[in-house]
């Protein structure tokens, strides 16, 4: 069974490349866009706790603004 | 109206709990699709067990269009209504539509080899996906290259010139004699292709369109944190 499914009638080269080209370029990809949203999560955090009390609640009165503070940690997905 | 539509979805598309419910159901429609496309799904009596290239392939095929279609139409309305939601809307698009077109194209390469015998011909199904591959190439480049009015401008009609590119991608198969065969599926009518091959094809393409969404909602958060930043330099 798992011998049929690794050779797949003799296609299994090609089978298997082509499927794991695919995945690899989810991953690489998903791994980009995170690192990307890390990095601008982290400058926005850095940012945000270096106002004063008075741009803070100027820049919590932005509904998106409070959100992204809540998760600085924006990556947890 | 629209407009009012994505600034009141703006919160839930921000949202984390929304990412998470995307990348489970991702992962159940994955786990689900692979099981039926490599181990369920029968072999064809022509091509034998190399069509199930076709489960990756098609997938990703259909969504590369479909995204740079999305990516058209709201650059229609960038150049006319000048929304600054639909440029990051579009721009948080296009990363996946490109990745989704190289898959598609080297999938397809791969399954030629052993149903046609070659790993590349310019057919012109294949041709005018490389055509659109090079729109994609182009649409990333004009936002690395020029600063961000012009690449806009630049992005936006790189995308309605594009799509001049997506209905002769569909119907090439009709047009000209080419490698390809006809559609199998069809939206109006029925589709030639068996239900044991056509639930496989429809769970991965439900779960590359998935990973596609989840990858926009990542890099829109991403271009919303930028203006953010740029934002709180002003307080």
């Amino acid at each position: 069974m798992i011998k049929e499914l690794i050779l797949m009638n003799g296609y299994g080269l090609f089978v298997w490349s082509s499927f794991i080209f695919t995945f690899f370029n989810f991953f690489v990809l998903f791994l980009i866009t995170k690192k990307q949203l890390i990095k601008e999560s982290n400058k926005f955090a850095k940012k945000f706790s270096k106002l004063n009390s008075t741009q803070t609640v100027l820049a919590e009165k932005q509904p998106l603004n409070k959100i992204f503070a809540k998760n600085t940690i924006v990556h947890k997905i | 109206m629209l407009f009012k539509l994505i600034e009141k979805n703006k919160n839930i598309i921000t949202s984390p709990t929304f990412k998470k419910i995307i990348i489970i159901l991702f992962i159940i429609c994955l786990t689900l699709g692979l099981f039926e496309a490599l181990i369920l799904s029968p072999s064809d009596y022509l091509q034998s067990d190399a069509v199930r290239i076709m489960y990756v392939h098609v997938p990703a095929a259909w969504i590369s269009l479909s995204i740079f279609s999305i990516i058209a139409i709201l650059s229609l309305g960038i150049l006319i209504f000048k929304n600054k939601n639909f440029v990051i809307i579009a721009k948080s698009l296009a990363p996946s539509g490109f990745i989704f077109n190289l898959i598609a194209l080297v999938t397809g390469s791969i399954w030629g080899k052993p149903t046609w015998g070659t790993w590349w011909a310019w057919d012109p199904r294949i041709t005018s996906m490389l055509v659109l591959f090079l729109f994609y190439s182009l649409y990333l480049l004009s936002w690395r290259i020029f600063d961000k009015q012009k690449a806009i401008n630049i992005s936006s009609c790189l995308a309605l010139i594009g799509v001049i590119n997506v209905p002769i991608i569909k119907y090439s198969v009709n047009w000209w004699a080419t490698l390809h065969q006809p559609s199998s599926i069809k939206i109006l009518s029925g589709s030639a292709i068996h239900s044991s091959m056509l639930t496989p094809l429809f769970l991965m393409t439900a779960s590359f369109a998935l990973f596609s969404v989840l990858i926009f909602l990542m890099k829109y958060n991403t271009e919303l944190i930028k203006l953010k930043n740029k934002g709180l330099n002003r307080l």
